[in-house]
């Protein structure tokens, strides 16, 4: 099993993995001042997206979307989403101590639980090799593909 | 300043909003990969076509808009349950069942090779998802 992602690469994972999680604080802190939007007000959603910690949050998530295509085009669904998940220990210590939510026990180990799963899963190769990928690498540069997988 | 909370909703609304965050994710996930797996490596064709070509490639291909669809929905969906269900709940669990979902939906659409090493993670996620509920 070969394991070559490039240091842009893991840049990209990065940010993926930040965007993410500072995204989805921001948008919390937002909706938190929005209020609760219920089926009966709805319309709520359009005040929600004017607000400027939604604004900012809905930016973060579009840099997350970016970087998250890009290493979509070299790397498996079922590697790149795990690889986010340290982003829930930075989204557990921007809940505690930003928004000041209670965190159990309970929580932080279920937390753990999800960061260590995870991490089986970035250990493993990023890639399935399919037919044609074969072909297309093949006609690659030498050291610009990202990741050559294979069965454990 | 002081942080006042609104979160009110009952375990099986909670759960709900939860699922559809999650099952539309996984639609959108899986699209969007799919698609960007027939779009090819985009840093190569960035290289090749520029910025300009890389975002044409991707914003051309029909399973690539339907995928953007259905992560809108679940965007949607997301800041419904914000509203009512606490970040450290809800960002996680969703997530997590994204994950779980999508290893389904990758072996089964994608023909990834989702091995012993992955459908592992899938429990320890599962039992992480099962702490986050208590």
């Amino acid at each position: 099993m070969k394991h070559t992602l490039t240091p842009q690469r893991y840049l990209i994972l990065l940010a993926v993995m930040l965007t993410a999680s500072v995204g989805d604080t921001l948008l919390s802190h937002g909706m938190s001042q929005v209020g609760p939007v219920t089926l009966a007000h709805l319309g709520l959603l359009l005040v929600a997206i004017r607000n400027p910690w939604v604004i900012t949050g809905i930016l973060c998530l579009l840099g997350f979307f970016a970087s998250y295509l890009t290493a979509l085009s070299w790397a498996d669904l079922t590697f790149v989403l795990p690889s986010t998940a340290f982003g829930y220990i930075v989204v557990a210590f921007l809940a505690k101590f930003w928004l000041h939510e209670p965190i159990t026990p309970y929580r932080w180990a279920g937390i753990l639980l999800i960061v260590c799963g995870v991490g089986f899963v970035a250990n493993g190769p990023s890639l399935t090799p399919h037919e044609a990928q074969h072909a297309t690498e093949e006609t690659a540069p030498a050291g610009e593909g990202a990741v050559t997988g294979g069965t454990q | 300043m002081i942080y006042v909370s609104h979160i009110h909703a009952g375990p099986i609304e909670t759960w709900a909003t939860i699922l559809t965050v999650a099952a539309t994710a996984v639609a959108g996930d899986v699209l969007t990969a799919g698609a960007m797996r027939r779009i090819g490596d985009l840093d190569r064709i960035r290289a090749k076509s520029g910025l300009g070509g890389a975002v044409r490639a991707v914003t051309s291909s029909p399973m690539f808009l339907l995928g953007v669809l259905s992560m809108a929905a679940s965007f949607f969906s997301l800041l419904f349950t914000l509203s009512n269900v606490e970040l450290s709940l809800a960002a996680p669990a969703s997530a997590s069942l994204t994950f779980l979902g999508n290893a389904f939906a990758a072996k089964l659409f994608l023909k990834e090779n989702v091995d012993r090493r992955r459908w592992l993670a899938a429990l320890f996620v599962c039992a992480g998802v099962f702490l986050l509920a208590k």
